[in-house]
């Protein structure tokens, strides 16, 4: 990995961010909503709405606008929310922590549940080991987030009373709580993420254990176990690293939907609350900040693959 | 075309598919004949009636029966994914088969937008654009067909790629053909196969998206007996009646089920040699 293919990831990420902050900016500006009817309401006489457009420099042109929006957007203001007034940059990031809190966790669980899945299914190819995780790949990417969600609530939440439907608990204040709280949401997410990836193990484990090196390990005498773990394990997982990467974007998708239906003060939530209200700077920020995330998750997956597996020259 | 079918159900997930689809193509053709009960009717005296010999898969808050609201509501799901899908990787098909015939500076910028356009995850692209063009079917159906085409695109630039150095295109261009006949007439025909593949599988992504998108009241409106929606409303009535959430999640599933084995189906058909 050499320094100019670092500057060049870095300057791919910003053309990204370059290329969302114009694609949000543009949608949003289309958005059939007067800034200023929003924020003073429909009765609002002439003069103060054009004293307020005056003020958000609605009258200037748009690439102006736009300009001003990003400069202030890469000091990490992004204005004041026009729902409640506060500034929505620290509202905004204040959610994203609690979303990734969500994400990090999921990505975890899925990873418990979808290795040895898939490495299981691999090894006891077109057994039933096998047919039963093909078959929970394709149950799980079959069911959207909504439906997961609104399903393990009813039999979790509501028939077993086993966990809280909605709500969130800061983990600094009652980490019991949270763990029970993020359960469910947390749970959901992972489903998805498990068919995904258990899939991918599998085959990937599949190509892993056909190659020279796993049958020179068999033929040197190591117990199947070492074979498997030493030796194939790390070889399969490479693939995984890129493959989880880009399933951060599902899941900043679905944490959309899953913040919703379990009312997690989350970005995904915070974005909702602004659509529905037309929340223009709020909708802007939260687009951007989750579109960089996905951006970011997805360089940082290419360094690590980099890292991890030395026969990659990136130069 | 029939050899392909054929090859397909000889499959198991292409028989199961096609089986699955059936069902669906007739919920969508008949569904208001199919169904046994006006799904409008409401029936107080039959509200949250639990499944049985009247409504098989019970009724809802109003007395309204189910399964006759399933097989309705059928149209106001499936046409709207296919229409998405197929926009969605025609817009696609025609940039990538573009860029790939135009190829150096143009294909690196084309390629590099498209990257960044895909950072934006497809939902919160779907919900922008909603919320831009106004909630309603037919905008989310719009939304997913725009939030489609760059992955389409992705993919089929990168068969065309291949398909570009074969010695039909360069004869073409030998020729003196326009660029247009090119992409359309030379390269787009032969790039169809593995496009057609993704776009069948994505056609179970558009069913959930489009879902979600009236599950979040951005899509259909109600009283349509859109399943996302169905869910939606059925939420709050979890303790009286279960039945309403499972039974239109359990349509949504299936229907996403039955595209994705499909075009795992066509998948093993079209390429008989690779095993896995």
């Amino acid at each position: 990995m050499s320094a100019s293919w670092l500057l060049r990831r870095l300057a791919l990420i910003l053309y990204t961010v370059f290329i969302v902050s114009v694609l949000v900016f543009g949608i949003t500006q289309a958005l059939p909503a007067d800034a200023a009817v929003t924020l003073l309401g429909e009765n609002a006489t002439t003069e103060a709405l054009n004293a307020i457009r005056e003020r958000l420099g609605l009258g200037d042109p748009i690439w102006w606008q736009y300009l001003r929006w990003v400069g202030h957007a890469a000091t990490g203001d992004f204005g004041l929310s026009m729902r409640t007034g506060q500034p929505v940059g620290p509202e905004m990031l204040t959610a994203l922590g609690r979303s990734l809190l969500l994400a990090v966790a999921a990505i975890l669980v899925m990873l418990v549940i979808a290795v040895p899945l898939g490495m299981v299914a691999a090894v006891r190819q077109g057994k039933l080991a096998d047919m039963a995780t093909g078959l929970i790949s394709y149950l799980g990417v079959s069911f959207p987030e909504f439906v997961t969600a609104t399903l393990l609530a009813m039999l979790l939440a509501d028939t077993l009373q086993w966990l809280p439907a909605t709500g969130y608990v800061s983990p600094l204040e009652d980490f019991g709580g949270a763990v029970r709280h993020l359960a469910l949401p947390v749970l959901t997410a992972s489903l998805i993420l498990v068919a995904h990836v258990a899939r991918m193990v599998r085959s990937e484990t599949l190509d892993v254990l056909h190659s020279d090196y796993i049958r020179a390990a068999r033929l040197k005498g190591l117990p199947e176990r070492t074979v498997l773990v030493r030796h194939a394990l790390r070889n399969a997982l490479l693939p995984v690293v890129t493959i989880v990467a880009l399933d951060v974007g599902y899941l900043l998708g679905g944490i959309i939907v899953i913040e919703e239906i379990f009312a997690i003060p989350g970005i995904g939530r915070q974005l909702m609350v602004a659509v529905t209200a037309r929340d223009l700077p709020s909708i802007q920020a939260g687009a951007l900040i989750m579109s960089a995330t996905y951006a970011v998750a997805n360089t940082l997956a290419d360094v690590a693959y980099a890292v991890l597996d030395k026969r990659i020259r990136y130069d | 075309m029939t050899d392909l079918l054929r090859r397909l159900m000889r499959t198991p997930q292409g028989a199961i598919s096609l089986i699955l689809l059936a069902v669906l193509a007739a919920a969508c053709l008949f569904g208001p004949w199919l169904a046994p009960h006006d799904p409008e009717k409401m029936d107080f005296l039959g509200r949250f009636r639990p499944l049985g010999a009247q409504n098989w898969f019970g009724a809802d808050q109003f007395g309204r029966d189910v399964l006759s609201r399933l097989l309705v509501g059928a149209r106001s799901t499936l046409p709207m994914a296919l229409a998405a899908t197929l926009l969605g990787t025609v817009a696609g098909a025609v940039v990538g088969t573009a860029s790939a015939y135009l190829g150096g500076r143009w294909d690196e910028a084309i390629m590099r937008t498209i990257d960044a356009v895909m950072a934006v995850p497809g939902l919160l692209l779907a919900l922008l654009l909603v919320s831009t063009l106004g909630n309603g079917a037919g905008n989310a159906m719009l939304a997913i067909a725009v939030t489609f085409a760059p992955g389409m695109a992705r993919v089929t630039r990168a068969v065309a790629l291949t398909v570009r150095g074969q010695d039909y295109v360069k004869s073409a261009t030998v020729r003196g053909e326009s660029a247009s006949w090119i992409v359309f007439r030379e390269m787009l025909p032969n790039v169809m196969a593995p496009v057609v593949i993704e776009a069948t599988i994505r056609v179970s992504f558009a069913v959930m998206l489009f879902a979600t998108l009236s599950f979040l009241g951005l899509g259909a409106q109600p009283p349509a007996s859109e399943w996302g929606l169905m869910v939606a409303e059925a939420r709050q009535y979890v303790h009286q009646a279960p039945w309403m959430i499972i039974a239109p999640s359990l349509a949504i599933a299936t229907t996403a089920i039955a595209f994705n084995l499909l075009g795992d189906g066509l998948r093993d058909a079209m390429n008989p040699r690779d095993e896995r």
